[in-house]
């Protein structure tokens, strides 16, 4: 019998998952599509903007709670964020993430602006602008989605809480491909793991770099073997060499969702790629089963935890009709906080999005609510992007809500199950 | 109108790029740029016959596109459509209509089986195949095996149970793995059931569809469903051992070849894959776990057409129940062959190419065998690794001692 059926392979149901296959519980993940891992840039952001710029993460966690009582972060808790990011670190040996819960990086972003990120993979780390330095970003020619000049110009010109100087300067390489019409990002991460592109890449940067100057590239530094690319192009260069996240498909998000997956595989749980969850049955205050669209056929995943961690309405769990209905998708569950005709979009497209904060309202067990308050179900936690209340993008805390409601809905699940 | 509803899927593309970064084609050759470019952005250039690129001929047709996409973008069954509109205004090749059916020279050779073996397996004559019509040389060729599943399951003797089981054993089963179908009667007949194989079961058509011949495809599959819809009718649960034919019936038919009929609809609710089938049982409670020790550590390679069915991985589900079973799941996405694909003079080396690291994983292993539940993938490994590969069945029967 499965104990656990996780719905939605994001970052909050692959942690979901994996935390409750190895407590010992049988897990099925259950997913119509990968999650937005591999377009998000793999860092763990927890909290960048209150709304002014946030430099510890654990200092205004609780403040920010106390002020936004609707938020997620008000139901999952400071202290478990904490403990979701050591988690997380801990499940990275090879290729590995650095940063804690007390201080935010601040790094460039591929158009040259600067972002607060908590948890970072530590081949980004060295692009760390809080104090300032002098850098190198260097394009790759054949890769259309990096410029380096405009990368250049914007961080030169960035503003940092200490003010620190930071000088900036952009290079173009020409890497040894052959023959091929459109190179993505993930084409080159994957010749990247090829020692002898990294050796030919390594040569002519090494011509170009000045001084003490840092050097950033587009996050393409290899797929399979990350660490060994970074570390061997940062001898060879002997100095600090950073990968900026850019465009999709995100290579540091692959890499973050296929060693999550395969951590769960070997942990002995079960992966159902492209099958979609369609509805549920259920008893009283309890789910019994989800009604799943497989290839011919619906078949009832029968379990006895369940897991919604099928995101917001970017991914389709949650949807609006043309006649402003808002539904979530496999439980009908009740959405919240959707505003009234007139009050639902702000014209200007980076202002607050009232909308953006609508999702299902749950209770500090990560459990659905009603409009009264009422616990819907039992057996049910919601986890990631569909939880109501947050404008992650806004606030920058997409994946540290998604890490941390992840790995509390996985004690809620250990706990109900043991 | 399904086809409607897979060409209207395009507008559900966000572009971004989830199917590009699982293609197994694009990373191994630059003459295909990938699925999103090839697929839901150059429909929007197609109509009537005319297309806007040849790199659509490069698909392999995996399908694992579609499985990945997380809007819901038909990618594979566009792109599978659209290679036929192509591929008809082109003239479709001689060789693509000779590869595509199997059943025909499979029964042409049967009686002849070892002068048939021979000259597949002749250098002389597969370089004369390979310029004449276009089939490499050194792609793999199955072995007829000289007598049919059908010939054996005439002579079994069958114990008497109390439930039945139809079995949709396909042409590769009976011409070429009739052993395999031997076997799947056997774990069948010991977990309680009683197996009818109907006769004359034809080709699923899929090799004719992903040849871009539909219209012959439409026709196999017609034939196919009304020899299986009585005993769907009747309410017989029907099992293949062909992952991809199985698939075909379940889905491929309605979204690729845009077939609707009732015959087609009974048959495909009541289809289930051999590993998908016997897992349901375990869930149930109803399977038998008399499973001996297979003392053994094999890799596992999940085929495509097998992910279509949207199921995970039974076969690795049931292994687990073997005690002393140990199997590495390869976690690689694609062998490369892709039914016919990989036979093609033009595509032989981008097939190897594809599966090159599936290979270099069940190489090293140095197991018996490897495992997987398709047969042509099966033929593709033990070319690419010179060791033999099986279906997941020939463990579980090796595991009941039967
Ligand atoms: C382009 C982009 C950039 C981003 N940048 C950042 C950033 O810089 N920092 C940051 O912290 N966050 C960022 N995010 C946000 C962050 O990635 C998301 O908030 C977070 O990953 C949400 O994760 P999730 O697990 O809730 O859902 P998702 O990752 O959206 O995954 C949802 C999963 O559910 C599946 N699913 C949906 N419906 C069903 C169904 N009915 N049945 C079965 N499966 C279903 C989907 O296929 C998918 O696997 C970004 C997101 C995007 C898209």
């Amino acid at each position: 019998m499965r104990d656990v059926l996780v719905m939605g392979m994001g970052t909050s149901g692959l942690v979901a998952a994996l935390r409750c296959q190895e407590a010992g519980l049988k897990v099925t993940l259950l997913a119509k599509g990968v999650g937005s891992t591999h377009l998000a840039p793999g860092t763990i952001d927890v909290l960048g903007y209150d709304p002014e710029l946030v430099e510890n993460p654990s200092e205004a966690l609780p403040r920010f709670a106390d002020r936004n009582p609707e938020h997620p972060y008000a139901r999952i808790g400071a202290d478990v964020v904490a403990r979701s990011l050591e988690w997380f670190s801990e499940r990275f040996d090879g290729y590995r993430y650095t940063g804690s819960v007390d201080e935010n990086f601040l790094l460039p972003t591929a158009i040259g602006s600067i972002k607060p990120s908590t948890l970072v993979p530590e081949t980004l780390a060295a692009g760390d602008l809080r104090k300032g330095g002098r850098l190198l970003f260097v394009g790759l020619r054949q890769l259309k989605d990096f410029y380096p000049a405009l990368t250049a110009q914007n961080v030169a010109n960035a503003k940092t809480p200490s003010g620190a100087d930071i000088s900036a300067r952009a290079v173009q390489i020409e890497p040894p491909i052959s023959g091929e019409a459109d190179v993505t990002g993930l084409a080159l991460a994957r010749k990247f793991d090829d020692p002898g592109f990294l050796d030919a890449v390594a040569t002519q940067i090494s011509a170009l770099v000045d001084g003490d100057e840092a050097v950033g590239l587009p996050a393409v530094l290899g797929l399979r073997r990350p660490r060994e690319v970074w570390e061997g192009l940062q001898e060879a260069l002997g100095r600090p060499v950073f990968e900026i996240p850019g465009l999709p498909p995100s290579v540091p998000g692959v890499r973050l969702h296929e060693i999550l997956v395969a951590q769960f595989e070997s942990a002995g749980g079960r992966v159902v790629v492209g099958a979609e969850a369609v509805g549920a049955d259920t008893e009283g205050d309890r789910v019994t089963a989800v009604r799943v669209a497989a290839a011919a056929r619906i078949k009832p995943f029968v379990a006895r935890h369940f897991v919604l961690a099928t995101g917001g309405f970017g991914s389709g769990a949650i949807e609006m009709t043309s006649s402003w209905k808002v539904r979530e998708n496999v439980f009908d569950l009740p959405v919240m906080g959707v505003p009234a005709d007139g009050q639902r979009f702000s014209p200007r497209y980076f202002d607050r999005q009232p909308m953006g904060r609508a999702g299902i309202r749950i209770d500090d067990s990560l459990h659905p609510l009603d409009g009264s308050g009422r616990r819907l179900y039992a057996n049910l936690t919601v986890v990631g992007a569909c939880i109501a209340g947050s404008e992650a993008w806004r606030e920058k805390s997409g994946e540290g809500i998604s890490l941390s409601s992840g790995y509390k809905a996985a004690t809620t699940v250990i706990e109900e199950a043991m | 109108m399904i086809e409607d509803l897979i060409r209207g899927s395009l507008d559900h593309c966000v572009k971004c790029t989830i199917c590009e970064t699982h293609c197994p084609v694009s990373r191994a050759t630059p003459l295909f740029p990938g699925p999103k470019y090839v697929g839901p952005q150059a429909e929007r250039f197609r109509s009537g016959d005319v297309s806007p690129d040849d790199s659509l001929d490069y698909c392999s047709g995996c399908g694992i596109c579609t499985q990945v996409c997380p809007q819901g973008v038909k990618v594979a069954e566009i792109n599978s459509r659209a290679r036929r509109t192509l591929k008809e205004s082109r003239g479709i090749p001689l060789r693509d209509k000779i590869i595509s059916r199997p059943t025909l020279s499979a029964r042409l050779a049967t009686p002849v089986a070892p002068v048939a073996n021979w000259s597949l397996r002749n250098k002389l004559i597969r370089a004369a195949v390979e310029k004449t019509i276009g089939v490499h040389r050194r792609a793999p060729m199955p072995k007829f095996a000289g007598r049919t599943f059908q010939s054996w399951a005439r002579k079994h003797d069958a114990p008497r149970l109390d439930r039945s089981v139809v079995y949709f054993h396909g042409c590769s089963t009976n011409f070429f793995e009739p052993d395999l179908g031997a076997k799947t009667v056997a774990v069948l007949e010991h977990n309680g059931f009683n197996v009818i194989a109907p006769r004359g079961q034809g080709c699923c058509g899929l090799p004719l569809q992903s040849n871009g011949l539909f219209d012959d495809a439409t026709g196999y599959v017609e034939r196919l469903v009304a020899k299986l819809a009585p005993y769907a009718r009747e309410g017989y649960d029907i099992v293949a051992t062909s992952t991809s034919c199985g698939l075909m019936l379940k889905r491929e038919a309605y979204e690729i070849l845009g077939m609707e009929s009732d015959d087609l609809r009974v048959v495909s609710e009541r289809m289930y894959d051999i590993c998908e089938f016997l897992l349901d049982l375990q869930e149930r409670g109803e399977l038998e776990t008399d499973l001996s020790p297979v003392p053994m550590k094999v890799p596992y390679h999940v085929p495509c057409q097998q992910r279509g069915h949207e199921m995970g991985k039974p076969a690795v589900d049931l292994f687990r129940l073997i005690p002393e079973l140990q199997v590495v799941d390869t976690q690689r996405a694609c062998c490369g062959i892709a039914g016919t694909y990989g036979l093609k003079k033009e595509k032989y080396d981008i097939a190897m190419e594809v599966g090159r690291h599936l290979f270099e994983d069940v190489t090293r292993m140095e197991p018996e065998v490897s495992v997987c539940d398709s047969e042509t993938c099966r033929w593709q490994i033990e070319h690419g690794t010179r060791i033999r590969s099986v279906h997941p069945i020939e463990l579980l029967h090796r595991s009941y001692e039967l």
